[in-house]
């Protein structure tokens, strides 16, 4: 790397760190934190799942009613549609070249993601309010 | 006008290797995860929509086909987990030489086996 006065970038755009995407690494950041956030997360809905839940109706219900296992389901899937769209994108943008294609798919996974987020998080919500 | 330059080998010449592999299955196992969660909120929206069409879907997911799927899913947790592990390490530092990303590669198949076996053998025999 370059500095000073041999360097194409401007003292100001150094300062930032922000490079070409206008986003530093929030991306990349965002993904790692995601995931750590999700890993605890995970185990706990796999344990639950295997030992708890998996029967009938009343004992899933009672079982998201506990104020614990509501706040672990909603951040689940709040934090995983949220990793879920970070790493499509990323896909896109390595895979797909053509500009319109890929505005198109990225808008796609977006707002599918979204609304997974949404309708899931009412989900649960109403389950654990009812 | 094509380029006059070298290419890289084709991806269906090249020598498969376990860094590689391994690689491509996080992406591959991220994206069907993406595809399998639209199963997960569907069980969800059932269990929030009542018990009727509850007992519907988890008649479907107690099918042999269900537990296929089931099944696959689980595979693609645990293998995206424990290698999204083995990219945290890498993220800090280490295991960052060709022993290490070998070795560590080894573990997360390990791991994946492990955690999936556990798992059915709780479900079908806990």
């Amino acid at each position: 790397m370059k500095s000073g006065q041999d360097s194409m970038q401007s003292s100001l755009g150094k300062v930032r760190g922000l490079g070409s995407a206008r986003k530093g690494v929030s991306h990349w950041w965002l993904q790692r934190l995601t995931a750590i956030g999700m890993t605890p997360i995970i185990i706990y809905m796999v344990i639950s799942l295997v030992t708890t839940i998996g029967g009938d109706y009343e004992t899933a219900v009672s079982w998201l009613q506990s104020p614990i296992n509501a706040t672990a389901m909603l951040l689940l899937f709040g934090v995983g549609f949220y990793h879920a769209s970070l790493g499509l994108q990323v896909i896109i943008e390595d895979y797909v070249s053509n500009e319109n294609r890929r505005l198109i798919m990225m808008v796609m996974v977006k707002l599918s993601m979204t609304g997974l987020a949404a309708l899931s998080l009412f989900s649960v919500l109403s389950i654990a309010l009812a | 006008m094509a380029a006059q330059r070298p290419l890289s080998p084709h991806l269906m010449i090249y020598k498969p290797q376990l860094t590689s592999m391994m690689s491509i299955t996080h992406r591959a196992t991220g994206a069907a995860l993406a595809m399998g969660s639209l199963l997960v909120v569907w069980w969800i929206v059932a269990l929030a929509t009542g018990a009727e069409y509850y007992s519907f879907v988890q008649s479907i997911i107690s099918s042999w086909y269900g537990q296929f799927v089931l099944f696959g899913f689980t595979v693609a947790v645990f293998y995206h987990l424990s290698n999204g592990i083995r990219h945290l390490f890498w993220d800090f530092g280490y295991n960052l030489t060709i022993q290490g990303v070998h070795r560590s590669g080894y573990m997360v198949l390990v791991s994946t086996i492990v955690l999936t076996a556990a798992t059915w053998l709780t479900v079908y025999w806990g």
